[in-house]
């Protein structure tokens, strides 16, 4: 029996991890990086060790030292999580030669699958159906010509050595075939020098559909339902769902069928996840995930089945705990990831001061797996996910509801989150109609991203939670009676940056011009929440309030609003930091030689954080007097990076 | 502690129809200050702010600390006064906090004549500095102004209360240890050039301020040089070269960042602990003082329903309730400060003065500041009032009043008339503020009975050459009289000559008051010494 638990992982999966293991007696050991010393899976853990700086190569990815500290603490076995080393053979391997049980498949199985064209191979043979296409070096036209009378049209003609949509097209009939392929050839001769092309069969607006497979170690297994993960955004998942919707129960079958015979064919074990291309009733193999997915919840929760139980016990050498014809599936379930990322700057992530996070309240039907709480960084080293919304409803609309409203009651301030565009998706109308392809989000970015202005409830809410922040509720002087002026109304100009609003207080009520806008207003602040009645409607937000922002979370809304000080920032003391880093992140690049007279605007230094780069430029002329990081230093948000040094006037 | 029952009858037509009449005279006290307080009109702000300027309300809101309230003294000096609309007086001045500490602003309005001094301005600017250094509140001048109004000159320059006095009281508060702090945003010629000179701190706000003795046409008259304002005495002059200021400010809103950051830096330490405790308020709707005082001097009201709503969970603890009743005295606390109320209840009597003159040294030894609720037509007249000595003993209530060294406030709740309005603290006798309600009127005596006395000489005089008046004559006669002393005892101008420090709504009076007696508890306490009692 396995007793001792490490989980090779941090965030949410480790928590999520540890919790069943604990269910199941099991003592836990968390590894930590440097970045993740106070981090809440650290804290749920049994034990924890330290494992290195907070660069994941450094630390989760340095499977030795994870070893020894499997070693070191007495673990049994290793849970990787998701990402990290959950896919990597080698470290399966050395798990088993150190005597401690890898939970995860046979490094064999992982192997297979980890590469694409042996995949396909191993695929083809278990009669697991593939894309078709050609792919061989035979050019001639007639033959090509009856491939693709094969492969079956809409057909895609794409050059070898291609890229960028050059030398490719989508044929969509026979007749166009022959032009079609001429100018593929063409225009590939052209562009890349050569003219092989390749066949394969255009999968027009596809779904995303995976299915969950588990085998154990005694020749069982078994498919636990499909999920659809078609809502992507470039290839990362947003929303999931199980089932996948509009599958007839043959279809559905034949999948998972498929997908057995996968997991057969590399004698796998433990959980996996075979993805396929659906389109109409057509599905094809596009990759097998050897590992837990983040998705796997919503399997979760329409099966009643705790997938982490099921690895653990298969890796404890049981049978697997049901058998297929006991598998049932009961309701709909569906999956938001909420990350912290700034949906209006092209999804880029963001990184900071968890300063607020508030989830629903408990009840029936709302899972929250979460790593963070409130007052942690989020981190720019890691996937900037904060937590998993997963609800379950008797069918696929309650479900849908469900989410809608629990995503209302997710409140965070601090960093940036996509909840808004997770709530706009959550009611589109195409989306609550059925599953949508998987480029459905790309094709409707700007409507599912809200525009950069807060609705008008929210500013005036923040003005609200701003003169209820003011107003102490009880008068210890009348000093504290905002806005007071004699023989005049109480009036008071909200000093946001951005947003001309104007309270007048009339008796108890204050009254709230912005824009054309006018609201009566009453509010009260009990801790973080601001209990407002706006035009005799009650509502109620989750309020932020320092010293220069108002953070308001109304609903899936989160807005931060800039409060002006009454410190003037004099050009002097504006000049003083003016090369600093805009946020965490690495120095990439110096653009300029120590010495070197630059010219306002000049590029003088490139940092990297969260994936982008950002050039930092000389404020005013003068020369470089110095840089303060060397490249491949990490700085932090507000550190000078370099110097320099103003040309004195004339 | 003695709470207070109201038998106010709120469905009372007579209640409702006294608060239609304050109210309307409130809302045309409103309006009216709602039109003072745009100052040189919307035209002559725009062109202010089209250099760059703000203007000087927005100055003062962007130095006092967000959402501080302001309690602005003289609305309405000058107001009618003048051939020309002077509002304001073309300064406007008041009590703001600024990083918490309460201090005295004066800002001169420069799209009112420039923002030069007509001698209501120098009252006003001297009155400003009186309250500061009575309160001991620092002192913050905004100054954007031409100086002294040259027309005006003999009302304005040499008297003791003129325009010098500015910067006495300035080296006197700074000698006291009450900062003095100069904000230069635009003209600041002759006289005016002492006013940053004098301060303790100064800043200069670049290409906009300027500090001379003599500007470029004097200059150019008195020796023939030709040189720029700016040049002559703006921000680089002063703060590189003169030293004549101390902070160079980009723009106004750096000048007055700078001027919060100098009083941040003053190491300000009140004498006595804020109030901790929580502050009940009064357990009857302040409004309806309206309802129960009305607009009809001659009505009369228990002005204990007036007290019930101003204090403290109506709490009042009266001292000699049953003698002289006419005067009510008694402690209360307003926003938790202590406070001994003396207030009108009908004539003064001999018992109520000697009442008076004991509650106010009572409260003077105790440290207690007085609120005095003035609403009076005078002392008693006739032989037996006189032959049980009433001048002696109202002389008693005037020395009590005059030596008492506690803050001092006075509100006009209705008429103040003769020397009942010595005896209650009127404004010879320095209250540390003054307001006047807008139903309350001030003058030696009521005008009927002024018009009453007058007719009586006229008619005695007449009669002595055997003539009389007709009862038509008469009404003829007293008309005019009548009708001048309604004009010279109304709020608006008696505000407008600074006889008090302005006139609020009455249902603003625990406010203004609170705010007051905040301020004036920067101020160290000083021991009183009466005079002789006549006995």
């Amino acid at each position: 029996m396995l007793k001792k638990i490490l989980i090779a992982n941090r965030g949410e999966i480790a928590c999520r991890v540890m919790r069943t293991a604990k269910r199941l007696g099991m003592s836990t050991v968390a590894v930590y990086s440097e970045a993740d010393a106070d981090a809440l899976h650290v804290k749920q853990a049994d034990e924890a060790y330290f494992i290195g700086p907070a660069p994941s190569k450094d630390s989760y990815l340095v499977s030795e030292r994870i070893l020894e500290v499997a070693k070191q603490s007495g673990a049994d076995c290793i849970h990787p999580g998701y990402g990290f080393l959950s896919e990597n053979d080698a470290f399966a391997n050395a798990c088993e030669e150190n005597n401690i049980v890898f939970i995860g498949p046979l490094a064999s199985s992982i192997e297979a699958m980890g590469s694409k064209t042996r995949a396909k191979e191993i695929m083809a043979q278990a009669n697991v159906p593939l894309v078709p296409g050609y792919y061989g070096q035979q050019q001639d036209t007639e033959f090509l010509t009856s491939e693709a009378e094969k492969v079956g049209y809409p057909v895609l003609i794409k050059a070898a050595f291609g890229g960028g949509g050059k030398g490719m097209r989508v044929v969509r009939s026979a007749d166009e075939f022959l032009s079609a392929l001429e100018g593929a050839k063409r225009e590939a001769l052209a562009s890349f020098g050569n003219d092989l092309v390749l066949l394969e069969r255009f999968v027009d607006k596809p779904r995303h559909v995976e299915v969950q497979v588990f085998a154990d170690n005694h020749g069982n297994c078994v498919y636990l339902g499909d999920r659809d993960c078609s809502l992507q955004r470039r290839h990362q998942k947003v929303i999931e769902e199980a089932p996948a919707p509009d599958l007839s129960d043959a279809l559905r079958k034949e999948m998972g069928e498929a997908a057995v015979r996968c997991a057969q064919a590399i004698n796998y074990r433990g959980a996996g996840t075979v993805e396929f291309l659906l389109c109409g009733d057509e599905f094809f193999f596009m990759e097998m995930n050897t590992r837990l997915q983040v998705e796997h919840p919503v399997t979760e929760m329409v099966t009643g089945q705790d997938l982490v139980e099921w690895q653990i016990r298969v890796a404890n050498n049981e049978h697997l705990p049901l058998s297929q014809a006991h598998i049932t599936l009961r309701g709909h379930s569906f999956e938001a990831r909420i990350y912290a990322e700034d949906p209006e700057e092209n999804f880029m992530p963001y990184s900071g001061n968890l300063a607020h996070l508030s989830f629903p309240k408990a009840q029936r039907g709302v899972r929250i797996d979460t790593g963070v709480q409130q007052g942690d960084e989020i981190s720019p080293f890691y996937d900037p996910m904060i937590a998993k919304l997963i609800v379950h409803g008797h069918d696929r609309r309650t479900a849908l509801l469900k989410l809608r409203s629990a995503l209302n009651e997710v409140h965070l301030a601090g960093v940036k989150s996509n909840i808004a565009f997770l709530h706009h998706l959550a009611e589109h109308p195409t989306f609550m109609a059925g599953a949508p392809d998987t480029h459905f989000i790309d094709t409707q970015t700007d409507e599912l991203t809200s525009s950069k202005a807060p609705s008008d409830t929210l500013v005036c809410l923040a003005s609200i939670a701003y003169l209820a922040h003011k107003q102490a509720p009880k008068l210890n002087t009348p000093w504290q009676q905002v806005g007071f002026r004699l023989n005049q109304a109480r009036k008071l100009t909200v000093p946001f940056t951005e947003h001309f609003v104007v309270a007048q207080a009339q008796g108890h009520h204050w009254q709230v011009h912005y824009q054309d806008f006018e609201h009566r207003v009453e509010a009260k602040l009990e801790g973080h929440q601001l209990i407002a009645n706006v035009d005799g409607k009650r509502m109620i937000a989750d309020v932020l309030i320092d010293e220069s922002t108002i953070t308001v979370m109304y609903g899936p809304y989160q807005h931060t609003f800039e409060l002006k000080t009454k410190h003037y920032v004099s050009e002097q003391e504006h000049q003083e930091a003016p090369l600093a880093a805009p946020l965490n992140g690495t120095v990439v690049k110096h653009l300029q030689t120590v010495g070197a007279k630059v010219s306002k605007g000049d590029p003088i230094v490139v940092i990297e954080a969260m994936k982008m780069e950002y050039t930092l430029n000389a404020p005013f002329d003068g020369t470089l007097a110095s840089y303060c990081f060397d490249e491949g230093e990490l700085v932090s948000h507000g550190a000078m990076l370099a110097i320099v040094e103003e040309e004195a006037n004339g | 502690m003695t709470v207070l029952n109201t038998s106010v009858n709120t469905h009372d037509q007579q209640f409702k129809d006294n608060h239609d009449a304050m109210a309307s005279l409130v809302a045309d006290l409103n309006d009216k200050v709602a039109n003072l307080s745009q100052g040189g009109g919307e035209a002559l702000i725009a062109r202010h702010q089209s250099r760059g300027k703000l203007f000087v309300r927005d100055r003062i809101d962007t130095l006092l600390d967000e959402g501080s309230p302001f309690l602005e003294i003289s609305q309405f000096a000058a107001f009618g006064v003048y051939e020309q609309d002077i509002p304001c007086a073309g300064v406007v001045a008041g009590i703001g906090r600024v990083k918490g500490v309460e201090c005295m602003i004066v800002g001169n309005d420069a799209t009112v004549k420039g923002g030069t001094y007509f001698p209501l301005t120098v009252k006003k600017h001297l009155r400003a500095q009186e309250i500061a250094e009575c309160c001991h509140l620092p002192c913050i001048y905004l100054v954007d102004s031409g100086g002294a109004n040259l027309p005006e000159q003999d009302e304005v320059f040499p008297d003791k209360l003129h325009f010098g006095r500015i910067f006495y009281n300035q080296a006197r508060m700074s000698a006291k240890g009450i900062p003095q702090i100069a904000v230069v945003m635009g003209l600041c010629t002759a006289g005016g050039a002492y006013v940053p000179a004098m301060a303790d701190e100064s800043i200069i706000v670049k290409e906009q301020g300027t500090i001379f003795l003599a500007g470029p046409p004097l200059v150019k008259a008195a020796t023939g040089e030709e040189v720029s304002a700016e040049d002559l005495g703006g921000a680089d002059v002063h703060c590189k070269v003169s030293g004549v200021a101390d902070h160079y400010a980009e723009n106004d809103e750096h000048a007055l960042s700078i001027a919060r950051q100098c009083i941040e830096r003053l190491n300000h330490q009140r004498p006595t602990q804020p109030i901790l405790k929580d502050i009940k308020p009064p357990r009857y709707d302040i409004r309806e003082i309206y309802g129960i005082v009305g607009t009809d001097l001659k009505k009369p009201f228990d002005v204990r329903e007036v007290i019930a709503r101003i204090v403290d969970d109506s709490q009042f603890d009266e001292f000699k309730r049953y003698f002289g009743e006419t005067l009510v005295t008694g402690f209360a606390e307003i926003f938790g400060r202590p406070v001994g109320i003396v207030a009108n209840n009908g004539i003064l009597f001999s018992e109520s003065a000697q009442k008076g003159a004991h509650f106010i040294q009572l409260c003077a030894q105790r440290d207690i500041p007085l609120l005095f609720l003035q609403n009076i037509t005078g002392f008693m007249v006739g032989q037996k009032y006189e032959a049980e000595g009433i001048a002696k003993h109202g002389a008693k209530m005037v020395t009590a009043v005059s030596c008492a060294d506690v803050p001092k406030f006075t509100v006009l709740i209705g008429g103040s008339y003769g020397a009942g309005n010595y005896g209650m603290c009127g404004r010879a006798y320095e209250p540390t503020m003054m307001w006047m309600w807008p139903n309350a009127r001030i003058s030696v005596m009521g005008g009927e009975q002024a018009a009453g006395v007058l007719t009586q000489v006229r008619q005695d005089g007449l009669a002595r050459k055997g003539l009389s008046m007709s009862d038509d004559e008469v009404t003829e006669f007293k008309k005019p009289i009548v009708e001048q002393y309604e004009k010279q005892g109304h709020p608006y101008y008696a505000s407008a000559r600074l006889w008090d420090d302005g006139i609020i709504d009455p249902a603003d009076t625990r406010n203004v008051l609170g705010l007051a007696l905040e301020a004036a508890a920067n101020a160290p306490s000083q021991e009183s010494k009466f005079g002789i009692f006549r006995m």
